[in-house]
C-alpha cells in the first residue's frame, strides 16, 4: 500500500497531476452547474414579470423585424 | 420566439444524452483510474511517472477534440447564423482550455523528473501553448463586445483561423526536431504501447470525453438562458437598464419600477 501512495518516489509528480486534474474538471463542473441554476433562478424571476406585465403588452405590441 | 424552435429539440435530446453521458463518464473513469494507477505496469525506463500519461495524452487529445468542434460550431455559425452552433462554440472553449492547460501543467510534471526541466521552447510545447492562448483569445473576444453576435463572428473567425495550429500540434514532433517522443498511438502501423497501457489511457479518453459532453451540455443550457434573460430585459422586463445580467430579486422593488 505504501507502495501505491509512493510512486516509486514520484509521488509528487504523479499525485500532483490527477490531484490538480480532479480540482480543475471538479471546478469546472461547479461553475458550470452554479451559474446554470443562478440563470434559471433568474429567468423564473423575468418570467414572472412577464407574465405580470402582459395585459399591458397587448396593447402596444413590440414591433418585430 | 422562432429562435428558439430548434434549442428546445436540443433541450429534449440532451436530457435524454445526460444519463448515459454521466454513466459512461462515472464508468471509464473508475476503470481507468484504477488500470492507471494500481494495475498497469510501472514503465521499465520512466518508472511510475509513465502514469501521469493516462491523463497528460487524453487531455491533449481532448484540447484539440474541443477546438476542431468549437473551430467546426464556429464556421456553422458563420455560415449558416445558427444560433445553437455559435451557443455551442461558446460553451466548449472553457472546457478546451481546461483540459489544454491540464496537458500542459501535466507535461509539466512529468518533464521535470524525466527531462530535467519544467519547460523547453520545443515545437510540440509551443504549439500547445498557442492552443492555450487561442482558447483565451477566443474566450475574451466573444465577451469583447456589446452585441453578442459582433463577438461570435470575431470569435469564430479567430477559432477557424487558429484551426491551422491543429495539425501542427500533431505533427510538430515529426517535422522538427524535438524532445517530445513521437507519437506512439495513433500513429502508421499501429500503436507500439503495450495493451495494458492501452486500456487505462483509451478508458480515460473516454471518460473525458463524456464529461465535454455533460459539461457542454449544461453550458449549453446556462447560455440559452442567459440569452433569453437578455432578449427579455431588452424588451423592458425587469426595470434594470438594459444589458445589465443581474435583475433585482426584490418583488416589491421590481414593481416600484412600472
Amino acid at each position: 500500500m505504501t507502495d501505491f501512495f509512493e510512486m516509486g518516489g514520484y509521488a509528487g509528480y504523479v499525485w500532483s497531476s490527477y490531484g490538480l486534474t480532479t480540482i480543475a474538471l471538479l471546478v469546472l463542473l461547479m461553475v458550470s452547474l452554479r451559474g446554470l441554476k443562478k440563470s434559471r433562478r433568474d429567468l423564473a424571476h423575468l418570467e414572472t414579470l412577464l407574465k405580470s406585465r402582459r395585459p399591458r403588452r397587448k396593447k402596444a405590441p413590440v414591433r418585430q423585424p | 420566439m422562432h429562435r428558439f424552435a430548434k434549442p428546445s429539440v436540443f433541450l429534449r435530446l440532451a436530457s435524454a444524452v445526460m444519463p448515459w453521458a454521466v454513466g459512461i463518464t462515472v464508468l471509464t473513469l473508475a476503470v481507468g483510474l484504477y488500470l492507471a494507477l494500481v494495475a498497469s505496469p510501472a514503465d521499465y525506463q520512466q518508472g511510475d511517472t509513465v502514469r501521469i500519461m493516462y491523463i497528460h495524452v487524453p487531455a491533449a487529445w481532448m484540447g484539440l477534440f474541443c477546438y476542431v468542434g468549437m473551430a467546426i460550431c464556429g464556421a456553422m455559425s458563420l455560415i449558416w447564423k445558427h444560433p445553437l452552433a455559435d451557443i455551442a462554440a461558446r460553451a466548449t472553449a472553457p472546457i478546451g482550455a481546461t483540459f489544454t492547460a491540464l496537458c500542459l501543467i501535466t507535461g509539466s510534471l512529468w518533464g521535470e523528473p524525466m527531462w530535467g526541466t519544467w519547460w523547453v521552447w520545443d515545437a510540440r510545447l509551443t504549439s500547445m501553448l498557442i492552443l492555450l492562448f487561442l482558447y483565451l483569445g477566443y474566450m475574451a473576444l466573444v465577451n469583447a463586445f456589446d452585441d453578442p453576435e459582433r463577438g461570435s463572428k470575431a470569435g469564430s473567425a479567430l477559432a477557424l483561423v487558429g484551426v491551422i495550429n491543429v495539425p501542427i500540434v500533431k505533427f510538430s514532433v515529426d517535422w522538427w526536431n524535438t524532445l517530445h517522443q513521437p507519437a506512439s498511438v495513433a500513429r502508421m502501423g499501429g500503436p507500439s504501447i503495450d495493451p495494458s497501457m492501452l486500456w487505462p489511457l483509451f478508458l480515460i479518453a473516454i471518460g473525458f470525453t463524456g464529461y465535454y459532453v455533460i459539461v457542454l451540455i449544461l453550458r449549453i443550457r446556462l447560455e440559452l438562458n442567459e440569452r433569453r434573460i437578455r432578449a427579455l430585459q431588452l424588451s423592458g422586463i425587469g426595470e434594470d437598464a438594459p444589458g445589465s445580467v443581474q435583475p433585482v430579486y426584490n418583488p416589491e422593488q421590481a414593481g416600484a419600477g412600472e
